[in-house]
């Protein structure tokens, strides 16, 4: 039995650098310090996965040999017009560099998960430009917290924990105390509420309250955190404050902060939801504060607004920094989506959504996106890397993605890989292949490899390297 | 047959977070994304009791789900559904030139199906069907 320990966590944006494994005889047994999804994918990686090569015959999937696959992967990206090439974000920076060349070599659309997650984000960074950091500055040092339309409790359990609130900075100190007090006021009301429903035989919810004041703590010198979101998540049960916005309003709210900032008087009795009086006082307490941060989420992304949110909310952080020190950082969702960009950027000049099929990347997000494409039915094959845009995408997408070939690597048995006619068996990356990638500050830090893989399923930088090279073969004879 | 018009929002909870982990197959998946957290309130409107199918309609599809009582109420006229192929086939596929379909905030009607099945992973991937092809 060893025990294996800095070991980086492949599961989300946090990307969580201090994980202990226990293995014995090429299985991991235990889970040391990982939150309920890293543990969960540690222990489970191996239930559910695909262990052969396989080909779709007579409607089947099949087993076949590696070979094959590749002939038949290399076959399909070959006579294709508009392939598309998806995923990329679960995968390790050395295998997104294969798959760019691959898609040169090809003529395809690239494009990786961003494009349904934090896409127009980056285009309001372009836009915009961006105050950031590190998230080590922000652990020692940010005083004042807010995440808006994000949810890290149930999305990056350990964001919390090991960067703001309840992280014990050098000049910051943990709130975690705090929290459980405030906690257990919030169990006793209820455990109340549960009684007087027990005894007046009918569910009593108590009616939203709008209270006209901050509570005293947002007031107090020590480290706060606010929540914006469209609802009470596990996060806002946690926050010094909660700020409830009406769905679909958030581009209001970060506009009527903007005035608030700058000392211009709003004429309304409320925005989004929210009385004016109570934004005034969260604007003091921006203003006040020593070294703020806005962690945002895809609420602002997915929702009305969309790009146009993000550039109120990058603003807004502009703004602030007039009057104190205000940054601002996407919760980035897959171990290395950050990464997928980095490595796009530097091979190609952009993040996402690249268009190789004038032999050239062209990039213009809206008709060179992956959705886009889908939906108006262009693309005539599909590669999908460690991804589900099966189960993700929505209906049309989906359909019109399956009804082309489709060839799919990835370790899990998924809808993706049921739906495909070519499935490569991959390594799970950061368990039993080696790779780099990038936290969502931009950090890169290396993934691990723990258990020796299944002979029959290879990295996905190897497998890609194979269709490469079969592709570039079948390419040579045509031309 | 009582209906009521909400907003349907998508995202993530910790058990899908979790049984996304444990595979995409696993029971754990399939009990954590097959459901509509709705207010209790709106619950009583649609005369929903807990764990009873209910119909999600939106302009782009329709799922039936397992309806369970908010822990976060009150949000009247809210919904939530975990992502995952059930909260794909009601949503929004238009970018409007961002390349991000809309997955929050989207008008839907909502009406109780106590006879009808939530499907299954593999019902639901036959409607994905294509042709069968060599």
């Amino acid at each position: 039995m060893t025990v294996v320990t800095g070991v980086t966590c492949p599961v989300c944006g946090t990307f969580c650098d201090d994980i202990e494994l226990v293995v014995k005889d090429n299985v991991i047994t235990d889970v040391r310090k990982a939150c309920a999804m890293g543990a969960a994918k540690f222990l489970n990686y191996a239930a559910h996965r695909n262990l052969k090569p396989l080909v779709r015959k007579n409607g089947e999937l099949v087993e076949t040999s590696m070979d094959e696959v590749v002939e038949r992967a290399a076959k399909i990206l070959a006579d294709a017009n508009y392939p598309i090439l998806y995923g990329w974000s679960n995968t390790s920076c050395e295998a997104i560099r294969v798959g760019l060349e691959l898609a040169e070599e090809v003529g395809g659309v690239i494009d990786n998960t961003s494009t349904v997650c934090h896409g127009p984000s980056i285009l309001s960074v372009q836009d915009v430009g961006i105050a950031s950091c590190t998230l080590g500055q922000l652990r020692h040092r940010a005083d004042l917290i807010f995440y808006w339309a994000s949810n890290p409790w149930s999305a990056h359990p350990r964001h919390i924990e090991r960067y703001t609130t309840f992280s014990e900075g050098r000049f910051q100190k943990s709130a975690w105390k705090g929290y459980l007090s405030s906690l257990r006021g919030v169990l006793s009301i209820k455990r109340l509420q549960r009684a007087a429903n027990l005894v007046l035989r009918r569910d009593v919810f108590a009616a939203p309250k709008i209270e006209r004041r901050l509570p005293y703590t947002m007031f107090q010198k020590k480290r706060k955190m606010v929540v914006v979101d469209v609802r009470k998540t596990r996060t806002a049960e946690a926050a010094d404050y909660f700020l409830q916005v009406e769905p679909n309003k958030d581009y209001e709210l970060l506009q009527a902060f903007r005035m608030l900032i700058r000392d211009e008087e709003l004429d309304v009795d409320e925005v989004a939801g929210v009385p004016v009086e109570i934004l005034e006082e969260v604007a003091d307490v921006m203003v006040g504060c020593e070294l703020g941060v806005f962690f945002f989420g895809v609420g602002l992304t997915m929702s009305e607004g969309k790009l146009r949110n993000v550039d109120a909310a990058l603003s807004l952080t502009r703004d602030l920094n007039q009057r104190t020190k205000f940054l601002i950082m996407p919760m980035r969702g897959h171990f290395n989506v950050t990464g997928a960009n980095v490595v796009f950027t530097w091979q190609t000049g952009y993040p996402y959504a690249i268009d190789f099929s004038h032999g050239y990347p062209r990039y213009n997000p809206g008709e060179t996106s992956v959705i886009d494409i889908l939906c108006r039915d262009e693309a005539d094959a599909g590669l999908i890397v460690a991804s589900d845009p099966v189960a993700h995408f929505p209906r049309m997408a989906a359909q019109n993605l399956v009804k082309n070939p489709l060839i799919a690597i990835d370790p899990e048995v998924t809808p993706t890989t049921l739906m495909a006619d070519v499935v490569f068996p991959s390594a799970f990356v950061g368990i039993e292949a080696e790779g780099t990638a990038y936290r969502m500050d931009h950090v890169p830090l290396p993934l691990k490899k723990i258990v020796g893989p299944p002979k029959t399923c290879l990295p996905d930088e190897e497998i890609l390297q194979r269709i490469l090279h079969k592709v570039r073969k079948l390419r040579g004879s045509q031309n | 047959m009582p209906k009521l018009k909400v907003s349907v929002l998508t995202g993530r909870t910790i058990n899908q977070g979790r049984g996304k982990e444990y595979g995409k197959l696993s029971k754990e998946y399939l009990e954590s994304v097959t459901i509509c957290q709705m207010d209790p309130n709106d619950m009583k409107f649609l005369e929903v009791k807990e764990n009873t199918n209910v119909k999600v309609i939106t302009d782009f599809g329709s799922v039936v789900l397992k309806a369970v009582k908010s822990a976060r109420a009150p949000h009247p006229k809210v919904v939530f559904i975990p992502y995952g192929p059930w909260a794909s086939l009601v949503m929004n596929p238009k970018t409007h030139g961002t390349g991000m379909p809309s997955l929050k905030g989207i008008s839907a009607e909502i009406e109780p199906a106590p006879d009808e099945k939530v499907l299954s992973l593999q019902n639901l991937l036959i409607q994905f069907r294509k042709e069968e092809r060599t």
